[in-house]
């Protein structure tokens, strides 16, 4: 299981001063904790970014990179942000990966972007007519992004389908749509797709000391479905990652199997 | 359209681990199943161990103890005689002497017997205890002493007794075997817990624990068949070092091994028989996983010999 650190977001105030101010501490600080805590591949998200995103995503992702070594997720929806971060992007920690492309063709510069740099991408299954209704549309989205990804020269494998986690206090019944499209997604090719699911997304909104309960427990099940990879905070999710991953047979069981 | 052969691909990789010197033993680093080298690459064939004890073999049956008549009163000449007569690759001294039960040799006289069998051979050597585990403790740390920068391989570390043992490997640069009690779990944890004392995995060996063929060789088979599946598909790096069969120790106790010929005619041969049983286990080893082996009988390890140069 893949854990996409997601503590690097512009959202959070201490993390939009250090962008700012272009301080590489906190940025580091909290990428190497990501790092220690699990994370296999650090997320950068810098927002829309209209103003500025160039500079300031070559700068996240070379400020990362110099503190762990691991590759990056470049979150953000502009597109000349995302040139720029992976013309930079140190590919001997592993390959990018862009976040993301979907099925509106404003997005569709990403895959373009994806097969110049030999990038991963993220297809979010979402169109231009707004939110999937189930995971039957966001399975038949998905479809849509495979056969436009496989236009732009990228292997199947490199593309993790993204079936949009969506709030559960607003949302309920979209969580179990979700699961289901995750399970749906993979019989979309031999071997499966890969899966990936923006967790936090799930306890958006809740009380704070709910959000880690939700998080976890969601994970739990969307590893079930076989979920590849989770854009999550490593501190919360690591126990669960590896407890539902000895219960599911991924890994070998021993006593001290959280310590590994 | 052309046929393809389908092909397993692997995450992971066993560990490469040497023993020795001069002329020291390779084995491990290939990153398939046994013998799977269509699939990926297996830099080293496995290595069989001649092994030898301390004290002059007793309790072996004839048909072993007539190969080594004449040099098996002392472990120097012993193993001197493996490996000139027989051109043994590496050894196993098993201090069974020390065992409580048994003679009760003092971890001075195990030490002495390390230093002597060292100074008479230029191939690696495996040093074993008696598997009693509260004794081992103390014989295997001063044969590790005794043994200091030779590259050996010490064992065998269990639950009981691993962090004396490991101390004493890590202190004198040699390898460790780590055994437990066909239990894959444990296997697992025992390996963790001897990393968590800062030993480098990559100087371990397991031992899952061998048992010989019809006595629960179908247990042995499938432990090390899962633990080579974790270190493999699953890319488990605590379960990434070789593996080791102990074949001689468990084949040659068996009682298709020792009955005789009158008692049971329909068995066959005696002689045979005891060398069929010895390198058909060891083949079962090989084939489940392990790298390196320790037996007893020349024509065994012959057989065996020229099973691996077939396969390769």
């Amino acid at each position: 299981m893949l854990i996409i650190g997601e503590k690097l977001s512009i959202i959070a105030r201490r993390v939009r001063e250090a962008m700012l101010n272009r301080d590489r501490g906190p940025i580091q600080e909290i990428a190497e904790a990501q790092w220690k805590a699990g994370a296999g591949m650090i997320d950068a998200n810098i927002g829309p970014a209209e103003e500025g995103g160039e500079g300031l995503m070559e700068w996240m992702v070379t400020t990362i990179q110099e503190a762990v070594p691991l590759p990056v997720c470049l979150d953000t929806t502009n597109y000349k942000a995302i040139d720029a971060g992976l013309r930079v992007h140190n590919n001997e920690r592993g390959r990018a990966l862009i976040n993301s492309t979907s099925n509106d063709p404003e997005r569709f510069g990403m895959l373009e972007l994806a097969a110049k740099y030999n990038a991963q991408v993220i297809g979010l299954t979402v169109g231009r007519g707004g939110l999937p209704a189930d995971a039957e549309e966001r399975a038949a989205i998905a479809a849509e992004i495979m056969a436009r990804a496989m236009e732009y020269g990228i292997a199947l494998e490199d593309l993790y389908l993204d079936p949009l986690v969506l709030q559960v206090a607003t949302s309920q019944d979209h969580a179990l749509k979700v699961i289901n499209a995750v399970k749906m997604f993979q019989e979309l090719n031999d071997p499966p797709m890969k899966t990936v699911a923006g967790l936090s997304n799930i306890s958006n909104g809740c009380p704070k000391a709910l959000r880690p309960i939700l998080n976890r427990y969601y994970l739990a099940l969307l590893m079930h479905a076989g979920l590849t990879a989770a854009i999550a905070d490593a501190h919360e999710v690591m126990e669960t990652v590896k407890t539902i991953e000895v219960i599911i047979g991924r890994t070998l069981y021993a006593h001290s199997y959280l310590e590994m | 359209m052309a046929f393809t052969e389908p092909k397993e691909t692997y995450t992971g990789k066993v560990f490469q681990v040497s023993a020795g010197t001069d002329n020291g033993i390779v084995f491990g680093g290939e990153n398939v199943l046994p013998f799977h080298s269509f699939e990926g690459s297996v830099p080293n064939r496995p290595v069989i161990a001649y092994e030898i004890q301390d004290v002059p073999p007793h309790d072996w049956p004839e048909t072993v103890k007539a190969e080594y008549s004449g040099a098996s009163n002392n472990a120097a000449a012993w193993a001197k005689y493996c490996q000139d007569k027989f051109k043994a690759k590496a050894l196993t001294l098993r201090l069974i002497g020390t065992h409580p039960d048994g003679e009760d040799r003092t971890t001075e006289e195990a030490a002495k017997t390390v230093r002597e069998v060292l100074s008479a051979i230029n191939i690696p050597l495996i040093i074993l205890g008696s598997n009693h585990a509260e004794k081992d403790s103390a014989v295997l740390v001063a044969a590790a002493e005794a043994a200091k920068d030779s590259n050996c391989v010490i064992g065998k570390a269990q639950e009981k007794n691993y962090k004396t043992i490991a101390a004493a490997a890590m202190a004198n640069n040699h390898k460790l075997i780590a055994m437990s009690e066909l239990d894959i779990n444990l296997s697992k944890q025992l390996n963790i817990l001897i990393t968590q004392m800062g030993f480098d995995k990559e100087r371990l060996i397991t031992d899952p624990m061998c048992s010989a063929l019809g006595y629960g060789l179908e247990y042995t088979y499938s432990v090390m068949e899962r633990i080579r599946l974790a270190a493999l598909t699953q890319n488990d790096a605590v379960m990434q070092p070789p593996m080791v069969g102990d074949v001689g120790m468990y084949v040659w106790k068996v009682k298709e091994t020792q009955a005789l010929e009158k008692d049971i005619p329909q068995w066959g041969i005696l002689k045979d028989r005891g060398i069929i049983w010895e390198a058909v286990t060891a083949v079962c080893m090989l084939v489940a996983g392990s790298e390196i082996l320790i037996m007893r009988h020349p024509e065994a390890i012959k057989a065996v010999e020229q099973f691996i140069d077939e396969m390769i």
